[in-house]
């Protein structure tokens, strides 16, 4: 396994779309330096900018880099090697490099910027991120054989974590604003990985304060160290669920 | 050394294996064929554990390979259609090979000296002529001694020099090392001196099964083509 991470790993640093990833990182990143003083505003930017690219990277990138492979995926399953040993290999060598190249990409501009404790809660944050958008990814690779419709879904979860679901979440909230839905807004945010990501960097920071109500209860939620323990122990669930589904899907399936 | 029992085997709706019952011992050169749609691929990538199968449907060496890996070890596969990574170098392709299988360390490099594949090292997978990729497939194959070789539509887009190496090479694992080789090919001349016996694949069910020499005598016909077509023409006048 070992030797195929490290084969995958580095094919995919050799990729252009990785060192155009890398370069992208680095100018927005640095731009937004050059651009705000405040290392507050700066953390924020650089979470959107998170929020933003981050699942769509992993998304799109691990879709079609699995589909590539495909026929490599084949040739090594023609060794004594477990189905399930191939696709740790692959999600672990995507992990590798992607988070490393998003750690990277954001991390120096973090540092630069004197965020201190919450830009390293942004990193991590972001990693777990792309832990599970490349698992998302893989999950949905398998599902489909037929690349379209592979890419189509991977782009509709997209759609659904980044816009969709903050929309719904809106909705709900205008409509029963009468009521108190603070606690069940906290709940419905453990569904969307970016909603939890998000809070929990924002809580850290003074924006907080513009957060009404519902920000009051996320403050009592996600400030203490449990509930940040428990936010990040969500997102690894996020993580590991899909992609141990993935495996079990690989498993079934017919190549 | 591989027993295949009542292997049925469906994608969605339509029944690809209706029931397959055969028995391979090492020493064989069979030759599987049948037309186009006859389940000859799924029965092999059922072997190779490329499509699912359930419990005690095939046995390697009398172990069920249901959820297993480790029986690759003993195989050597050639696919129909040879794909590789396009910005895969030749070299990349056998160093990882060998550092997956640690556990051999002499290699049959016989096919790899014949077909020059060093001279084939620094290039890209990508820029490889189908043949090449066939030439180094093969190579690959044979590369770690396996017990069994299985080759599907091996001759298809090799050149008439490589094919007599290859059917010398399969000729020499066959009689004098002992091996199961497993051929899918439509091009029966080709199989001619390798197959000891043959096995007809017809919609999913074996037609007929049977070794060279009792074919020969029941159809006196030499070449593998007459026989096969003498014997499916008495096989539909009884009905």
């Amino acid at each position: 396994m070992g030797k195929i991470i490290q084969f995958l790993a580095t094919d995919l640093v050799k990729n252009k779309t990785i060192i155009f990833y890398l370069l992208f990182l680095w100018v927005t990143g640095f731009g937004l330096i050059s651009l705000q003083g405040q290392s507050e505003k700066i953390l924020l930017a650089l979470l959107n900018i998170s929020i933003l690219v981050v699942p769509m990277v992993c998304l799109v990138f691990s879709i079609i880099y699995f589909y590539n492979m495909y026929e490599f995926l084949l040739l090594l399953h023609a060794q004594p090697l477990a189905r399930s040993t191939l696709l740790v290999s692959f999600y672990t060598s995507l992990s590798l490099v992607l988070t490393g190249v998003y750690l990277l990409g954001l991390g120096l501009p973090v540092y630069f910027s004197d965020a201190g404790g919450v830009g390293l809660l942004l990193l991590l944050t972001g990693s777990l991120w792309n832990l599970i958008f490349i698992g998302l990814a893989l999950l949905m690779a398998i599902w489909a054989s037929d690349r379209t419709k592979g890419m189509g879904f991977s782009l509709l979860i997209w759609v659904y974590f980044v816009l969709l679901f903050d929309g719904l979440v809106l909705l709900l909230m205008y409509n029963f604003n009468e009521y108190p839905i603070e606690k069940l807004v906290l709940y419905i945010s453990f569904l969307n990985p970016l909603d939890l990501g998000r809070i929990l960097v924002l809580m850290q920071t003074d924006a907080a304060a513009l957060m009404g109500y519902s920000g009051a209860v996320f403050q009592k939620v996600f400030s203490e160290t449990w509930g940040k323990g428990l936010v990040l122990v969500l997102l690894l669930l996020w993580a590991l669920i899909p992609f141990s589904v993935s495996i079990r899907w690989f498993n079934k399936k017919d190549l | 050394m591989i027993s295949i029992k009542q292997l049925h085997k469906r994608f969605g709706r339509q029944e690809v294996l209706k029931g397959i019952d055969l028995h391979f011992s090492a020493g064989e050169g069979l030759a599987l064929i049948g037309p186009n749609g006859s389940g000859k691929t799924t029965l092999i990538k059922c072997l190779l554990g490329l499509n699912t199968i359930r419990q005690d449907q095939i046995q390697f060496n009398g172990q069920d390979i249901f959820g297993q890996s480790a029986y690759r070890k003993s195989i050597g596969y050639m696919p129909q259609i040879s794909r590789f990574p396009e910005q895969m170098r030749v070299k990349e392709l056998f160093m990882l090979m060998k550092s997956i299988r640690t556990e051999v360390s002499n290699y049959d490099t016989d096919l790899f000296e014949a077909f020059e594949i060093e001279a084939l090292y620094p290039k890209k997978m990508g820029l490889l002529s189908g043949g090449m990729r066939q030439k180094v497939s093969a190579a690959l194959a044979f590369l770690f001694h396996p017990d069994v070789l299985i080759l599907d539509e091996p001759t298809a887009g090799l050149d008439p020099v490589s094919n007599e190496m290859l059917k010398e090479k399969l000729r020499k694992t066959i009689h004098q090392e002992n091996k199961l080789v497993l051929i899918t090919s439509h091009v029966l001349n080709d199989l001619d001196d390798i197959a000891s016996r043959l096995v007809y694949l017809m919609e999913g069910r074996v037609l007929f099964d049977k070794q060279l020499t009792d074919l020969q005598a029941e159809t006196s016909e030499n070449r593998l083509n007459a026989m096969i077509a003498t014997f499916l023409r008495k096989q539909t006048s009884h009905g």
